[in-house]
């Protein structure tokens, strides 16, 4: 398709195209039934999501068409008391929207970077060879394969504090006192939170990286070993650099999943002030108050602030997500 | 610098016997090549004597020392890889010096190396560029500088010409022919499928079939002296023809090998074998007619000049050089 501009303005008229001109026709004959259906599952719930968050639709509202257009007051409203008071409302002026920013954040970051590690320390042993790599390699999955409801619930009863069997094990090892509630104290929740998501998906981390492991050539530890290099120094000299791709793609997945998490959460610790993420909140929003208008801001703020970070991500990580040649 | 000498060498991968007992002993300074179809074990036999395969049995001397147990870094050994094994993210000065580097030598004499290496090949300009930005040839040339830069006793070379396109691997032959010139006191060992190579590269062939060696000598005496149909048959271009049955009895033999420039056109008198010209081919400087003598295959006759396009479809009688005839027993061995 890069080459069109040299057959454009072809003077062949009617109905004989140019085998170009056939090849983009079939291309997009193609095409259309994947653009149709993007355009029904994406684009238009995204578009109607967006349009909702500058009314004030509320569940009463949302279905017959009665809902008002209001502008930005969803996002940002000033309101002028009667005494001369100035008060601020909508989702930008929301402490809890704010809160639940910054537990967004903070999950990611912490999540994404122990996976990325976890998930390349796994993928360098998967890459050995060793008896029974296959079933190994496929054990590894099975928290990955576990659907999260089922997954929370059995961490949520593990970490119980009266019959959870971490509890226990700490007890025994005498390294707490007394039972923690790790998913309901503030102070634990986030790191309960972590431990699920981190158990759960670095092994997705692990598969992306053990594939870019294998597509280093065997011959680039070989002429290593005959330069007689230690182990180490390959790694970071040659093998990093070389996986340095891999990894980014990896990490960027991870990252639009951690971003816009909810189900474990959601799951795991309910109504938890210090795991609320912006999902959840705008959940609880459209769900719990029905207020479909500042619950349809939140998904567009959300929307907006996950697209910045993978445009900045693509363009600072110089990511090439177009899979054209390297060579 | 050394000499190396394999005394019963066997291989094993589990079960399987790759490498049957091989006895050999390369000279210091010599250029010795392993030659032989895909599969007959030649390039584990040079990954066995670098070190990166352990030997199952059997003992490895590099000059008189056993090096079994010896680490690759550690035997004084460079290896040319088939597919150059350049790091990609790094430029060519850090390719060919990267073995040095990490090996905490002073750096003026990494620098030193590195040039000369560079100029010995001609790709100095190039020190600035990535490998992805070097065409192929450039790309080996880079790969043989990283084993000259390590100064290295024994250069070991696994088919480093295979990816290359044929006019490249002519010239690309010519630069490894360079340095063996260049350092005549550095043993060379060279793994290839291609005879042509062997031929050209080579002080000693070793020509290996199936795990075990089928003869070792320079590349006249397997050409003249094949001691088996198999060495015969491989080596040499057009290949040796071969007539069994009547053809052989005649002369005393189970199978008769004659190179096709050891057959002579000539009147119908003098003829050994008469038959038809069923396919001819064109060099230029020669050509070859293929003469359907009533054998299973038709046998190639060399002949110098260009092709007189009358001689398709003619009748024509042959005569074999006498004292150019092999003659291989039925243990496919040459008989006397």
């Amino acid at each position: 398709m890069t080459h069109s501009s040299a057959n454009s303005g072809s003077p062949t008229k009617g109905k004989s195209l140019n085998l170009q001109q056939k090849r983009v026709r079939s291309a997009y004959m193609f095409l259309t039934p994947m653009i149709i259906m993007l355009l029904v599952v994406a684009a238009w719930p995204l578009f109607r999501s967006i349009s909702f968050s500058f009314t004030d639709a509320s569940a009463d509202t949302i279905f017959n068409g009665q809902s008002e257009w209001v502008g930005f007051e969803n996002y940002l409203e000033r309101r002028v008391r009667s005494n001369g008071d100035i008060r601020w409302r909508g989702v930008l002026a929301d402490k809890d929207w704010w809160v639940a920013v910054w537990n967004t954040v903070r999950f990611s970051l912490i999540s994404v970077s122990l996976e990325t590690f976890f998930g390349l320390l796994v993928a360098l042993v998967l890459n050995m060879e060793f008896k029974g790599r296959g079933l190994v390699r496929a054990a590894i999955l099975i928290p990955w394969a576990i659907p999260t409801v089922v997954s929370a619930r059995m961490w949520g009863w593990m970490l119980n504090d009266q019959f959870g069997i971490i509890n226990h094990i700490l007890l025994m090892l005498h390294l707490i006192d007394s039972p923690i509630a790790w998913t309901a104290r503030p102070d634990t929740a986030m790191i309960a939170v972590l431990i699920v998501d981190v158990w759960k998906t670095t092994p997705f981390m692990a598969l992306l990286i053990l594939a870019g492991l294998q597509m280093i050539p065997r011959d680039m530890y070989e002429a290593a070993k005959i330069d007689g290099i230690n182990p180490f120094k390959v790694f970071f000299r040659v093998t990093l650099p070389l996986l340095k791709p891999a990894i980014l793609v990896a990490v960027i997945f991870r990252a639009l999943d951690a971003l816009r998490i909810f189900d474990l959460i959601y799951l795991l610790t309910p109504q938890s002030g210090s795991t609320m993420t912006m999902s959840v909140l705008s959940y609880r929003e459209i769900q719990q108050f029905g207020d479909y208008g500042e619950g349809s801001a939140m998904s567009t703020l959300l929307f907006l602030i996950i697209t910045t970070f993978v445009l900045l991500y693509i363009k600072l990580g110089k990511l090439n997500l177009g899979g054209e040649a390297r060579q | 610098m050394a000499n190396i000498t394999l005394k019963a060498v066997r291989k094993s991968f589990g079960s399987f016997e790759v490498i049957k007992g091989i006895d050999l002993e390369i000279r210091k300074g010599e250029f010795m090549v392993f030659v032989g179809p895909s599969g007959c074990g030649k390039s584990t036999l040079l990954r066995l004597i670098s070190g990166l395969e352990e030997i199952t049995s059997g003992d490895l001397m590099f000059d008189d020392a056993r090096v079994n147990n010896v680490i690759p870094s550690e035997r004084g050994i460079a290896m040319v890889f088939q597919s150059y094994v350049l790091y990609p993210h790094m430029k060519v000065y850090d390719n060919l010096a990267f073995g040095m580097k990490l090996g905490k030598r002073d750096k003026s004499e990494i620098d030193t190396r590195v040039r000369k290496a560079a100029e010995m090949l001609q790709i100095d300009h190039l020190l600035d560029r990535l490998p992805r930005q070097l065409s192929g040839g450039q790309r080996q040339r880079v790969a043989i500088g990283r084993a000259i830069v390590r100064d290295p006793r024994v250069f070991l070379f696994d088919e480093p010409l295979s990816n290359l396109d044929a006019a490249l691997r002519v010239a690309t032959r010519l630069e490894i022919a360079k340095p063996h010139h260049d350092m005549n006191d550095v043993t060379m060992i060279y793994v290839t499928h291609d005879q042509v190579e062997a031929m050209t590269l080579a002080d000693r062939i070793c020509v290996l079939r199936d795990g075990v060696v089928e003869q070792v000598g320079t590349p006249a005496e397997l050409y003249e002296k094949p001691n088996s149909v198999f060495v015969a048959g491989f080596i040499g271009s057009p290949k040796m023809n071969f007539l069994t049955g009547t053809f052989a009895d005649a002369v005393g033999c189970t199978t008769l090998g004659i190179r096709a420039e050891h057959i002579d056109i000539v009147d119908q008198a003098d003829a050994t074998w008469t038959g038809t010209v069923v396919h001819a081919e064109d060099l230029g400087s020669d050509h070859f007619l293929f003469v359907d003598i009533g054998a299973d295959e038709p046998v190639v006759v060399r002949r110098s000049g260009k092709l007189d396009t009358g001689m398709l479809g003619q009748v024509v009688s042959l005569r074999p050089q006498a004292e150019n005839l092999h003659r291989f027993g039925p243990d496919d061995k040459p008989l006397g």
